[in-house]
């Protein structure tokens, strides 16, 4: 089991557990995860690193209530998310997980500001309610005069601020990033890794980044090394 | 609604797709429209049905004649307000393809029994004073141009040589289905050649209430006679000319269902494929944590808006050409009634729900992992 404590005496977040993941193709097992258990705690920034195929998004996605483990357990927060249905997931996501991906996903036919009010659509806050809070993300993320434009007004590393300002416009528990570097330039990566390091740092929130940048790592805490499905050492640096 | 704009975008991202799937809806509903208001104008009798009138033909065929002593006896039995018999004439006006309705009848009965036909009192009185007088409803009229003090020639068909008629009346129609295409000369001017015989009678009640008694009666007035009658409803009786053209209401039916289901498959297409494009942002919108019900009913509602705004123009279109074409034709007269349209309606948003369903149920059940991976 690895233990990524990112700051030694803070409470555990989330707590995986003999996490297998295995895929039916064609006639074979292909088993992506095995075995795999994991601490995270509390305001810890993570970095997940591995070659490719090792199981990075697979377990991203566990961690998240994205997909489902063939056989283990994680609990995020005391909430058992491997005991829920398909909608207690879904609702349990809104509340405590953002996600960033590397390709951005924002939806082409909304503005910035459209964008980043999404998740809060799924709330009981009100037009001006819901305002607040994306203007605030917005400002978070260095974008307030960007509000009205659409994504593709926008360049790759601001696209991935105004992902970045929707995974945490609800104020989740978690930040999960599926390599939000992977598809930016040096000085776009550099300037979305500041901003990840700031929310962990001044706002207290948990990371858990999957990365093939040995750059962006370093600004993670941790780096944990995937190697075919299972956790071979853990890198841990000072805070 | 907090979602319209999503719905919204969404239906703007590809405005010509868009506009071709309403342009779909719309046309089958123009199509569904004309359908009906044929129908319904095949079925005209039928429609214009008044409960309160009888319709006396010669119990073995329509077209065998009966004979006009009937009139009077029919005129005395108990219930019978008035009585008007008439004669099918179907001559030749110019050319073969000029048709429309003639009939020879007693003016006073016509005016008794359909007061729906409307006539300056005027021109009645020209009408009733000129055995050679005849009265044209206004679509007819209009169609070749009539005006009242026209002589008009008619080649009898059935009957040899050609018959001249001084037009004395226009008639219009008191309610808008009323059939305005009829053409009506008195009988006196070839009582004659009908030797005392006439087509039909139609008998007015005193009260609708009454119909099924008087029936009995009349049927058995004659009954054990040379002419034995059968006497319908004037609904029951447009009835039996709707079932001669039986193959038209299928025809309608066929045209109809293919119609529907081309749209249903047209709908269908167009969602497959707007949604396989936003699969990405599908998966988007559950990992940020829209449910599985959300999802399904944000794309249902796309579809449904389409279909309204499609259904809504088709009916228009169809409202449009009904008022245009009406009376074009001969016996056309296109009417579309509110509830067949409020059908058409619903068949279309059905059809934009069950068109949407399977790619909608698909969008619904997909697993965010799986998306993302292949965005
Ligand atoms: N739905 C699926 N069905 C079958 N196999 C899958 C599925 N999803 C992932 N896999 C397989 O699981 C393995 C791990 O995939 P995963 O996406 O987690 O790798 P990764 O570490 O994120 O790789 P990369 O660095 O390329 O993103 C791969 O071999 C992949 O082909
Ligand atoms: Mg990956």
């Amino acid at each position: 089991m690895v233990n990524a404590n990112g700051a030694p005496n803070g409470k555990c977040l989330i707590r995986a557990r003999n996490l297998d993941k295995s895929y039916q193709r064609g006639g074979e097992q292909l088993h992506v995860l095995q075995g795999l258990s994991l601490d995270v705690d509390r305001g810890g920034f993570l970095a997940f690193m591995g070659p490719s195929g090792s199981g990075k998004t697979t377990l991203l996605n566990l961690l998240g209530g994205l997909d489902v483990p063939t056989s283990g357990s994680i609990s995020v927060a005391g909430d058992e998310i491997t005991a829920m249905g398909r909608s207690q997931l879904t609702a349990w996501r809104a509340r405590h997980v953002g996600f960033v991906f590397q390709m951005y996903n924002l939806i082409p036919v909304l503005t910035a500001y459209q964008n980043v009010e999404l998740p809060l659509l799924l709330t009981s806050l009100g037009r001006s309610g819901r305002r607040e809070h994306v203007e605030t993300a917005l400002e978070l993320v260095g974008l307030p005069d960007r509000m009205n434009h659409y994504p593709r007004q926008l360049s790759g590393g601001q696209e991935q601020r105004v992902a970045i300002a929707r995974a945490i416009v609800a104020d989740p528990t978690l930040l999960l990033c599926d390599e939000p570097t992977g598809d930016l330039d040096r000085r776009s990566a550099d300037e979305v890794m500041q901003l990840l390091g700031r929310l962990v740092d001044e706002h207290g929130k948990t990371i858990l980044m999957v990365t093939h940048d040995p750059r962006a790592a370093e600004r993670a805490r941790t780096t944990l090394h995937l190697e075919k499905g299972t956790l071979v050492e853990a890198g841990r640096r000072a805070a | 609604m907090k979602y319209l704009r999503l719905i919204w975008v969404n239906l703007a991202r590809k405005k010509i797709r868009t506009a071709l799937t309403v342009g779909s809806f719309a046309v089958a509903l123009f199509l569904f429209g004309l359908l009906i208001a044929i129908r319904g104008a095949m079925n005209h009798g039928e429609e214009a049905a008044r409960a309160d009138r009888l319709v006396v033909i010669n119990r073995a065929s329509i077209t065998r004649m009966l004979p006009i002593s009937h009139n009077e006896r029919l005129a005395r039995i108990p219930g019978v307000k008035a009585v008007v018999h008439a004669t099918w004439f179907g001559g030749v006006y110019k050319d073969e393809r000029n048709s429309f309705p003639q009939y020879a009848v007693d003016p006073e009965g016509l005016r008794a029994v359909y007061p729906d036909y409307l006539v300056p009192e005027a021109q009645w009185s020209e009408f009733i004073r000129d055995r050679q007088g005849c009265i044209a409803g206004e679509v007819t009229a209009r169609r070749f141009g009539w005006k009242v003090g026209d002589r008009i020639a008619i080649k009898g068909s059935y009957m040899t040589g050609v018959f001249e008629f001084n037009l004395r009346a226009i008639y219009t129609g008191a309610r808008s289905d009323v059939d305005t295409t009829h053409f009506w000369f008195n009988y006196a001017y070839l009582a004659e050649r009908y030797k005392g015989r006439v087509g039909w009678y139609v008998v007015r009640l005193a009260d609708p209430g009454d119909a099924e008694r008087v029936i009995t009666t009349i049927d058995e007035e004659f009954a054990n006679s040379a002419w034995e009658t059968k006497t319908q409803t004037e609904g029951e009786f447009g009835n039996y000319f709707a079932k001669q053209l039986g193959d038209i209401e299928l025809l309608v039916l066929a045209i109809g269902s293919v119609v529907f289901s081309t749209l249903l498959l047209v709908s269908g297409n167009t969602m497959a494929i707007a949604l396989r494009e936003r699969t990405g942002e599908i998966a988007v919108l559950k990992a940020v944590g829209f449910r599985d019900g959300q999802v399904l009913r944000l794309v249902l509602a796309e579809s449904l808006v389409m279909a309204a705004a499609g259904g809504a123009v088709g009916i228009v279109a169809a409202k449009a050409a009904c008022a245009s074409l009406s009376g074009l034709f001969p016996g056309m007269v296109l009417y579309l009634p509110s509830g067949e349209l409020a059908v058409g309606m619903v068949f279309a948003l059905g059809i934009g729900l069950l068109g949407a369903g399977f790619p909608a149920h698909a969008a619904m059940r997909l697993r965010v992992a799986d998306a993302l991976g292949r965005v």
